[in-house]
């Protein structure tokens, strides 16, 4: 369905008019979610920029050959694995006339041929072959200075860890490891390091919403205690239990984390705020489902990290998986999810992150939630005028932070994006 | 490939029109109860160690296992009705749910009836057009309880891998 062509909450004014309102963190434009020269400027600064972004997990290439389509931003590039086994990200571009060659999701391949004009390509992107090059019978062909190594499609800049691949558009980006922090590089490791992945499927939803708004949702655990009535109910993360904010020093990243207590005790106090949050007395038929079986060297039972600007890894008790964000314009995103195991994983392991794969995704007891509030948020934005949202809990605080009840995470990424965006 | 599995039977052409016609009615009144958003009634078309899973053809062409939904028993479609009801916040929908090309593809010594058939989905949210939301197929087991059908098993396998915006309902 075509989007509201016009918006009249400024987005339309030329990016130099915009300012944001009063140089106050404490308030969030309307526009940077609308505003088509916003996006085009996150394309070139931010996903185009020094920012690593996650492409794949190396267990969905795991053989010489293996390939899949992913994105870098919204630009679609080739993950492919060569002979060597060396990882290569590319553009899914042809370098003769832009077709987007490579149509299937995943699979195998001895190479990569455009069907328009069988230009041919090896698993690293080098372009190795083009019909008719000299011509047919002495006529036509490529002009005699054609040279095939100056016309590859372009190669991003990869960098792997524990089987995370990142890719990156500059040169110049600094390491992983320095991108990340330590604190959150620690948080990474948790999940990745030492296991080998079983990848247990996918899944893939449009969200009709700003990409920066699933950020947003990540850094905001206030939301986590109200609008997840399931999260509080079950007492998977309820106001009052062990919690943390674990921000990077830049306010790119962060790691939402809680340990579920089932003894916590609602008090009076909370029930009360928490309103039509909490439904007392709610049971399981089938009370197994949110058994937590400890499987990391963690005091968290969750951790929600999110890797500016593309990836959120997700630990929910048992289910893991990684999200990755397409951005489709100011108006939606798409999501990719990959859920996955541990390759030494019992049956009975895989059948209980099989079970609890229901908390999560497009259908998920909470994944809906978010889903519906961001277009919620979007629909707001788009018929505002002169809007504008506050974000104003722990003011003391900008980044890391121990309670739920805060946006100190919000202000500290506004501030980076801020400071990338000159807005 | 999900689609056009053809069993071995022994049936005879009047037998299969009869067991299609028993899938055929089945699927009716499921389809009838999920129209009405009566999520509480959805359960009760399972055994009680029924099977429930909802994936993209993607995930089971590759063998891959995961379920956008997967409930193994009734007791977890009960909580996953009571979810849907209770804590999972969304906007009001209507869902049209269509089903159609019912085959038998077999039944096994037990009794087990094996079918399959397509389905579409259509939803309207309260002040949008009306959209296909999901198209797939239905792969079923049914057994006969006390004179009655119930699914043992569906697979719900949707060809509309990129979902829009998020799935409540069961189809």
């Amino acid at each position: 369905m075509p989007d509201t062509p016009f918006i009249d909450d400024g987005s339309n004014l030329p990016l130099s008019e915009l300012r944001w309102p009063d140089d106050d963190l404490t308030r969030i434009p309307d526009w940077i979610y609308t505003s088509d020269e916003v996006f085009q400027r996150e394309r070139e600064r931010i996903f185009f920029g020094e920012s690593w972004c996650f492409v794949a997990l190396e267990a969905e290439i795991p053989d010489p050959g293996s390939f899949k389509r992913s994105y870098v931003g919204d630009v679609p590039v080739i993950v492919s694995r060569d002979q060597d086994g060396e990882v290569h990200v590319f553009e899914n571009r042809c370098a003769h006339r832009g077709v987007e060659f490579c149509r299937d999701l995943r699979g195998k391949a001895e190479n990569f041929t455009c069907p328009y004009h069988q230009w041919m390509y090896d698993l690293s992107g080098k372009l190795m072959a083009v019909p008719f090059r000299r011509g047919d019978r002495g006529e036509g062909g490529m002009p005699k200075d054609f040279k095939l190594e100056d016309h590859n499609p372009k190669k991003l800049n990869v960098t792997i860890r524990h089987g995370v691949v990142f890719a990156s558009f500059s040169e110049t980006v600094e390491s992983l490891e320095d991108y990340l922090g330590p604190d959150n590089l620690e948080q990474f490791d948790v999940v990745f390091k030492g296991r080998k992945l079983k990848i247990l499927g996918f899944y893939k939803n449009r969200l009709q919403g700003n990409w920066k708004l699933y950020h947003e949702n990540l850094k905001d655990p206030y939301h986590a205690t109200l609008l997840h009535v399931y999260l509080a109910t079950f007492r998977l993360m309820v106001a009052g239990q062990k919690s943390a904010m674990i921000c990077d020093e830049s306010g790119r990243h962060s790691t939402m984390a809680s340990a579920k207590d089932d003894d916590i005790e609602i008090t009076e106090e909370t029930a009360s705020q928490m309103k039509s949050a909490f439904r007392e007395g709610m049971e399981l038929s089938d009370p197994e489902f949110l058994n937590y079986v400890q499987e990391f060297d963690s005091p968290w039972t969750v951790t929600m990290q999110i890797i500016w600007p593309n990836l959120i890894v997700q630990r929910e008790l048992n289910t893991l998986g990684i999200r990755h964000i397409v951005p489709r314009g100011p108006n939606a995103l798409d999501m990719y999810w990959t859920m996955f195991g541990y390759d030494d994983d019992t049956p009975e392991m895989d059948k209980h992150r099989l079970k609890q794969a229901n908390l999560m995704g497009p259908s998920g007891y909470l994944g809906v939630d978010d889903n519906e509030a961001i277009k919620f948020l979007q629909d707001g934005f788009k018929h505002s005028q002169d809007g504008e949202g506050i974000v104003k809990l722990e003011p003391e605080k900008e980044g890391s932070t121990q309670t739920l009840i805060s946006e100190a995470s919000v202000r500290a990424l506004y501030r980076h994006y801020r400071e990338v965006m000159d807005i | 490939m999900a689609t056009n599995q053809q069993r071995d039977t022994n049936l005879s052409p009047d037998e299969a029109r009869a067991l299609r016609f028993d899938v055929e009615e089945f699927n009716t009144e499921y389809a009838r109860i999920l129209d009405a958003q009566d999520i509480d009634a959805w359960p009760d078309f399972f055994t009680t160690d029924g099977f429930y899973r909802i994936t993209g053809r993607e995930n089971y062409d590759a063998g891959l296992t995961i379920g956008l939904v997967w409930c193994d028993g009734r007791p977890m479609m009960q909580d996953r009705a009571a979810a849907v009801k209770t804590t999972m916040v969304h906007a009001p929908r209507y869902l049209r749910h269509y089903n159609s090309n019912v085959r038998v593809t077999g039944v096994d010594g037990d009794g087990t009836i094996h079918s399959e058939s397509n389905y579409l989905v259509v939803e309207t949210l309260m002040e949008e057009e009306t959209r296909i939301f999901q198209a797939g197929l239905y792969i079923d087991q049914f057994v006969r309880e006390d004179g009655g059908m119930l699914l043992k098993s569906r697979d719900c396998i949707y060809d509309s891998l990129l979902i829009p915006n998020d799935m409540v309902y069961p189809v």
